[in-house]
C-alpha cells in the first residue's frame, strides 16, 4: 500500500516520483476483507495493514501464517490523536472507547491475527527507523532455529494530521507549498508519506518464493566516517566483500543532511547498480519495508526498471542485493538479500 | 536446548520504591505503594487509586544528573533510572568491547508531555523540543544514550505484555549469538491519556484493587520501569559473574478472541504458559510460584484462572499477584514482575497476594495471601496485554 497504489505487476511502470511534502496513500475498496461497520470504525492504518498482510498472504499461498510481526514507527496514530483531542477538549469529560482501543500499538497485528484466528507469536517493534527491521531479525531467527516454518512480517505507518504538522514545524517534513522531488530536493526536511508492506518469510524455497533474506544488522548510532566499515564488517561475516554487492538499495529520501551517509557507501560497492525507492513511496518510519520489495523485484526479474536507478552503472548479473537505511544518522539498517 | 541465559543485574523504580532492595522490603512487609494522583491535574484524581512514583520529573532530572534543559519525557526518565541501576549492578561499566544492546517497552511512550502540549507545540518554541520524545522508541534511544550503548536499539509495544516480549527477544539475541549482553524491560508513565482510556473501557476499581477476588471490580493503574541485564553463559564464565538467576523458557501467543477481552477459556495464556514450559524443559510440578497476571478486572482473573486449571490440572502452584502492591504498571508490568520473581528465588520467598478476601464462584482458585518461605527453583510469570497479546516467563534458580 502506497502513494502509487498497491502492490501489482505493473506498479513500477506506472510510478511518479512523488513531490509534495505529505501525500497518503491512494486507498483501495477494502469490502472484500473488511465488514462493512470496520471499514467505518478503523483507521487507515489497520486497513491498509489488514490489505498488504492479505496481498503477501495471497501470493505466496499461506492462508494462515505461524507468526504476526509488525513494525511501526508512530503506530495507530490517527486513533491516539483521536482520543487525546477528546480528552484535551472535554476535559476528560464525553469519552468512548472506541479510538482507545485502537490507539494500541499492536493494533495491526491484532486485528491480522484476529481475522486469520492465528493463535501463533504475534509482536510489534515500535523503534522508529528499525521497526520493520527489528521484525525482519525476530521472524529470520525464528526460522533458522526452526521453532516456525513461515512468518508474516510488514511495516506500517499511517497519515495523522497533527502529529505530521509538528513534524513540519520542527522542519523534519517539508513545508506546504514547496514542490520538490528527492532529486531536486533543496530545502530542509524530506517528503513524507504513508503505507504498508508485508512480506511472507519461509524457510523453505518455493515456486513463489522472490529471494533469500540472508542476513539483517541494526545499528542504532553510527559515524559517517564508520559507515563502509560497518558495512565492510556486515559482509564479511557473510562471506562478501564490498565488491560482490551488485545492487545496492539505498535509503535516499533528500535531506541534504544525513543523505551524506550514503555517498561513501555508493563508492564503496564499486559494481554495484545503485537504486533508490523513496521518491515513489515518501519517507515514513517504517518506509523501508518497501526495499526488501524492490530487492524481491529486482531478484526475480534480474535486472532493476529505471525508475528506481539512482546512479547509472553498468548492470551485471544480479546475485547479491545489499539494503541499507537509516533516519537522520540515527537507526541504521542492512539487510541482505539473495537471489534465489 | 537453547543455550541458557544468564541474569547478571535487575533495577527497579516503582510506587513501592526506588531500588531494588527498597521493593523487596516493601513486599516482605506488606506495604502496597497505591495512593491518589498527585504529579499531575486529572479530574479523575479522586475516583481512582494509582501505583504513582512520589518523584517529580525534576528530581528525577536530579537523580539522573541531567541538565536542567532537556526533552526527557516522564517515561524517559524513569527509564534511564531502572536501567542505570540494572547495569550497575551487574557490574559493567559502558562502553565496553562486549556487544551490548538494549530493548526497551513501552505503551503510550511520551504521552505524558503529548498530552501537556499537544496544542501549544504548534507556535511555543519553547515546548518544541519535546515534538520528538512523543514516539515510542524515543525513550529507548534516551535509555541507551544515557548509558553510552550504540549497537542494537529496539522496542516493543504489545501493549500490557510489552516487557515480557523485550525479554524474550532479547534472549532469543544471546542464544542467537547476536549480542554478548543486552538489557531488556519496560517503562511507563502514568498519563491522563492512559486512565481516561481504561475508564471508558470500565475497567478501572474506585477502590484498592483484589486480584482474583470473586468481588473484583477492575484494576489501579500504575507506574514504573525495570530492567534485567541478559549475558551469554560464555561472558559470564569469562567475567566470572554472578548469576541471580536464568531465564530458562518464555512463549507468546495470541488469544484471536477479541481486540480488549480475554477469550473465556483463556486459550492464548494457556498456549503461551505451555509454549514457556516446553521451551525451559521443565514439567508443569517443577514451577514452585506464579506471579499471575492477576490485574483484578473480572474478565483477566477469571480467564487466566482457568488457563491455570487447563495448564496446571488440579495441581495449581502457589500463585500471587504484586498489583495490589504496585498498580498495573502496562507495558512495565512484565519487568517489575521479572525482578520480584527473581527476588522470590533468591529470597525463597512467595510473595503475598493483597486485598483478597472471596474466592471467585466460578472456579475452585485461592491465591496465596501470606508470606510463605520456601525453597524456589523455578517461577512463572505471565503478562497479557490487549489484542490477545499473552507473554509467559520463566525464571530458574542459578
Amino acid at each position: 500500500m502506497t502513494p502509487q497504489g498497491i502492490w501489482r505487476p505493473s506498479f513500477f511502470e506506472e510510478a511518479v516520483p512523488i513531490d509534495s511534502p505529505i501525500t497518503a496513500a491512494i486507498q483501495p475498496s477494502y469490502k472484500a476483507l473488511i465488514p462493512p461497520a470496520l471499514i467505518r470504525r478503523m483507521s487507515r492504518g489497520i486497513k491498509m495493514g489488514i490489505f498488504a498482510a492479505q496481498q503477501a498472504l495471497d501470493e505466496a499461498g499461506v492462508s494462515t501464517p505461524e507468526a504476526i510481526i509488525v513494525g511501526t514507527g508512530l503506530g495507530c496514530s490517527e486513533d491516539s490523536e483521536k482520543f487525546l483531542r477528546t480528552i484535551l477538549d472535554n476535559d476528560e469529560q464525553f469519552l468512548t472507547p472506541t479510538s482507545f482501543i485502537q490507539s494500541t500499538h499492536n493494533t495491526v497485528a491484532a486485528q491480522i491475527a484476529l481475522r486469520l484466528a492465528c493463535q501463533g507469536y504475534n509482536f510489534t517493534y515500535v523503534n522508529r527507523s528499525v521497526s520493520f527491521e527489528s521484525g525482519m531479525l525476530d521472524a529470520m531467527l525464528q526460522i533458522h532455529s526452526g521453532e516456525v516454518a513461515n512468518v508474516l512480517v510488514g511495516g506500517v505507518d499511517e497519515i495523522s494530521d497533527h502529529t505530521y504538522s509538528l513534524l513540519q514545524r520542527i522542519g523534519y517534513i517539508k513545508p506546504d507549498g514547496v514542490n520538490e522531488s528527492i532529486k531536486t530536493s533543496q530545502t530542509q526536511g524530506v517528503n513524507y508519506a504513508e503505507g504498508a508492506t508485508f512480506f511472507l518469510l519461509s524457510g523453505e524455497r518455493t515456486a513463489e518464493s522472490y529471494a533469500e533474506l540472508v542476513d539483517v544488522h541494526i545499528i542504532n548510532s553510527v559515524g559517517e566516517d564508520e559507515i563502509t566499515a560497518t558495512i565492510s564488517g556486515f559482509l564479511q561475516g557473510n562471506g562478501l566483500t564490498s565488491h560482490d554487492i551488485d545492487i545496492a538499495i539505498l535509503g535516499i529520501n533528500g535531506d541534504k543532511a544525513f543523505d551524506s551517509y550514503y555517498f561513501p557507501v555508493q563508492e564503496q560497492l564499486t559494481n554495484a547498480d545503485v537504486l533508490y525507492y523513496k521518491h515513489l513511496i515518501g519517507q515514513y518510519d517504517s518506509c523501508s519495508a518497501f526495499a526488501p520489495a524492490v530487492a524481491a523485484t529486482v531478484a526475480k526479474h534480474g535486472a532493476a526498471q529505471p525508475i528506481l536507478r539512482w546512479q547509472g552503472r553498468p548492470q551485471r548479473p544480479v546475485k547479491n542485493i545489499l539494503l541499507y537505511n537509516q533516519y537522520r544518522g540515527k537507526d541504521h539498517s542492512l539487510l541482505l538479500v539473495r537471489t534465489c | 536446548m537453547n543455550p541458557r541465559v544468564a541474569i547478571t543485574g535487575v533495577g527497579i523504580i516503582s510506587s513501592i520504591g526506588n531500588s531494588v532492595e527498597a521493593n523487596l522490603s516493601a513486599l516482605l512487609n506488606k506495604r502496597p505503594g497505591i495512593s491518589r494522583v498527585q504529579n499531575f491535574a486529572t479530574t479523575q484524581k479522586d475516583s481512582i487509586w494509582v501505583g504513582e512514583v512520589k518523584l517529580t520529573n525534576a528530581e528525577l532530572v536530579d537523580m539522573l544528573g541531567l541538565p536542567h534543559s532537556n526533552n526527557f519525557t516522564r517515561t524517559a526518565l524513569l527509564g534511564c533510572y531502572a536501567a542505570k541501576q540494572a547495569v550497575q549492578s551487574a557490574g559493567i561499566t559502558l562502553p565496553n568491547d562486549y556487544r551490548t544492546g538494549i530493548i526497551s517497552s513501552t505503551s503510550v511512550g511520551g504521552m505524558d508531555y503529548t498530552e501537556r502540549y499537544f496544542y501549544r507545540y504548534l507556535d511555543d518554541p519553547s515546548v518544541q523540543p519535546y515534538i520528538t520524545s512523543h514516539d515510542a522508541g524515543d525513550s529507548s534511544h534516551k535509555i541507551a544514550d544515557y548509558l553510552g550503548i550504540k549497537g542494537f536499539v529496539s522496542t516493543i509495544s504489545t501493549a500490557c505484555s510489552s516487557a515480557a516480549n523485550a525479554i524474550m527477544m532479547g534472549a532469543r539475541l544471546v542464544q542467537a549469538g547476536r549480542v554478548d549482553r543486552i538489557i531488556v524491560g519496560g517503562t511507563d508513565a502514568l498519563s491522563k491519556f492512559t486512565i481516561n482510556g481504561f475508564k471508558t473501557l470500565m475497567i478501572l476499581s474506585d477502590e484498592f484493587c483484589k486480584p482474583f477476588d470473586n468481588n473484583r471490580k477492575g484494576l489501579n493503574l500504575g507506574e514504573a520501569a525495570a530492567y534485567l541485564v541478559l549475558e551469554s553463559e560464555q561472558v559470564v564464565k569469562k567475567e566470572k559473574k554472578q548469576v541471580l538467576a536464568y531465564l530458562s523458557g518464555y512463549g507468546n501467543a495470541n488469544d484471536a478472541f477479541h481486540q480488549t477481552a480475554s477469550s473465556d477459556n483463556g486459550e492464548g495464556a494457556y498456549l503461551a504458559m505451555r509454549k514457556a514450559l516446553e521451551v525451559a524443559g521443565l514439567s508443569p510440578d517443577e514451577i514452585g510460584y506464579i506471579n499471575v497476571h492477576g490485574t483484578a478486572t473480572p474478565n483477566n482473573d477469571l480467564s487466566e484462572g482457568r488457563a491455570l486449571q487447563r495448564a496446571f490440572g488440579d495441581s495449581v502452584p502457589l500463585f500471587s499477584s504484586t498489583k495490589a502492591f504496585t498498580g498495573h504498571t502496562l507495558a512495565a508490568a512484565a519487568a517489575i514482575e521479572a525482578v520480584y520473581s527473581i527476588l522470590s528465588i533468591r529470597n525463597e520467598v512467595v510473595f503475598p497476594n493483597l486485598n483478597f478476601d472471596t474466592p471467585m464462584s466460578e472456579i475452585n482458585l485461592v491465591p496465596q495471601t501470606e508470606l510463605v518461605y520456601r525453597p524456589i527453583k523455578h517461577v512463572l510469570s505471565n503478562s497479557f496485554g490487549f489484542g490477545g497479546n499473552c507473554s509467559t516467563l520463566i525464571f530458574s534458580q542459578a
